[in-house]
């Protein structure tokens, strides 16, 4: 994968430092932009940051030494402080209507907003192939990376959470069976539908409520304090899937869209609905009676979660509303 | 519905308001005895009856209003895989 095309001046730095070397230097500041959740710019910068952490570009001038350069990690710690005072204001201050058990407290969160629209509603019964077309390549900057965020996470729990994360993630990682990876499930969908299914193809033209949400998983992935805030977000993740890929998938055969496309959804509404349990029940309610003080950063991870899906949701369905696309303009399509 | 493995022990864990998660089974016959093998380490099996997709859960039963046995499964999701 090639670096993208920056989208303002914080992945422009970002781009340059990564393409040219230390002397293209990094500002020792930042200026936070007004929405920093779905500003594009913004959210494009961290997300080149962490992708060096993942499979990185091939056009770095310091090849893969890039990923601990000091520069390049100090200017990631300032967009991370504004990203992530961003996400902690997102959550709901605890009433004494509030649920002690965390099991309880994380499920109440995926209630969400009530008035938030549902993207799976609108695909199962509105969509037209166009659209279903720009939600999979908006989607596919995080399923060909599907639970590999998670992973990180694994050497900093006790035995008892991990074993249970390592047996959510085997099934995740195809049960032993590469073809099975639900990474290469989404890539034949990808394939079925003559989408590039390269991993990062469509980088370029995922829009910032969209990264953000990608954003938001490294974050709390990376940093080892931040365990219970990725644990937290992947129950909050399994726990609103099961239901609405079972939606999903009848709009793909209401379109008669590739069998491909509907297998991967197939795929998560059996394969969620046991990992909604033991998200919940092994992973996040061991983790917070192991360590209770990790419960606040489990109820941050769950709200990013489903806030961020939230808003992505309204972004997409803003821009199909209004007759526009939701994904940015094809750089290869345009003169250079 | 009866699991079978062909090693080691299997071990159920019966979720509340939701299905029962087996691991270690090969195969979870159905009411009518029909093999449903599987490969994954731990199956979750409808436990509501509503399943589309028995013997499996696919999570049916956060449409079955709660009979008060502790945390029903709630939060069907405005959200989805994503």
């Amino acid at each position: 994968m090639h670096l993208p095309r920056p989208r303002g001046p914080l992945s422009q730095a970002v781009v340059d430092r990564l393409r040219t070397g230390p002397e293209a230097t990094l500002p020792e500041q930042v200026q936070a932009p007004d929405q920093p959740l779905s500003d594009s710019d913004f959210q494009l910068a961290l997300w080149v940051l962490y992708e060096l952490s993942y499979r990185g570009f091939d056009d770095l001038a310091d090849g893969e030494d890039a990923e601990w350069a000091p520069d390049v990690l100090a200017f990631r710690a300032l967009l991370e402080e504004v990203f992530e005072a961003e996400l902690r204001a997102l959550v709901e201050p605890r009433t004494p209507d509030s649920s002690e058990d965390i099991v309880e407290a994380i499920l109440e969160i995926c209630e969400g907003d009530e008035d938030a629209r549902s993207m799976a509603s609108y695909l199962q019964r509105d969509a037209t192939v166009e659209q279903f077309t720009e939600y999979l390549v908006a989607k596919s900057v995080y399923h060909l990376k599907e639970s590999d965020p998670q992973s990180f996470v694994i050497p900093r729990l006790s035995p008892a959470v991990k074993a249970a994360l390592v047996e959510l993630q085997y099934d995740e990682y195809g049960d032993g069976r590469p073809e099975r990876v639900h990474q290469a499930i989404f890539a034949r969908a990808l394939e079925s539908m003559d989408l590039d299914a390269t991993y990062g193809a469509y980088v370029d033209r995922a829009p910032g409520p969209v990264l953000a949400e990608n954003n938001a998983m490294s974050l709390f992935a990376l940093h080892r304090r931040l365990r219970g805030a990725s644990m937290g977000h992947l129950a909050a993740f399994e726990s609103t899937s099961s239901v609405p890929c079972r939606f999903v998938a009848m709009g793909i055969r209401r379109l008669e869209l590739p069998e491909e496309v509907a297998a991967y959804y197939d795929e998560h509404v059996e394969a969620d609905s046991i990992h909604e349990q033991v998200a919940l029940r092994d992973i996040c309610a061991r983790l917070v009676a192991e360590e209770p003080g990790l419960a606040d950063g489990v109820l941050l991870g769950a709200t990013a979660c489903i806030v961020l899906e939230e808003r992505a949701t309204a972004a997409i369905l803003d821009a199909w509303e209004s007759g526009a696309s939701v994904l940015l303009p094809d750089p290869v399509g345009e003169a250079a | 519905m009866i699991p079978e493995a062909t090693g080691g022990d299997v071990e159920i864990t019966v979720t509340p308001g939701g299905p029962a998660l087996v691991r270690g089974a090969d195969v979870i016959r159905d009411e009518d005895g029909n093999p449903h093998r599987t490969q994954r380490p731990r199956v979750a099996v409808c436990m509501c009856g509503m399943s589309r997709i028995k013997p499996w859960c696919d999570s049916t039963h956060k449409f079955i209003p709660s009979s008060g046995s502790g945390n029903s499964s709630s939060g069907s999701g405005n959200s989805d895989k994503g």
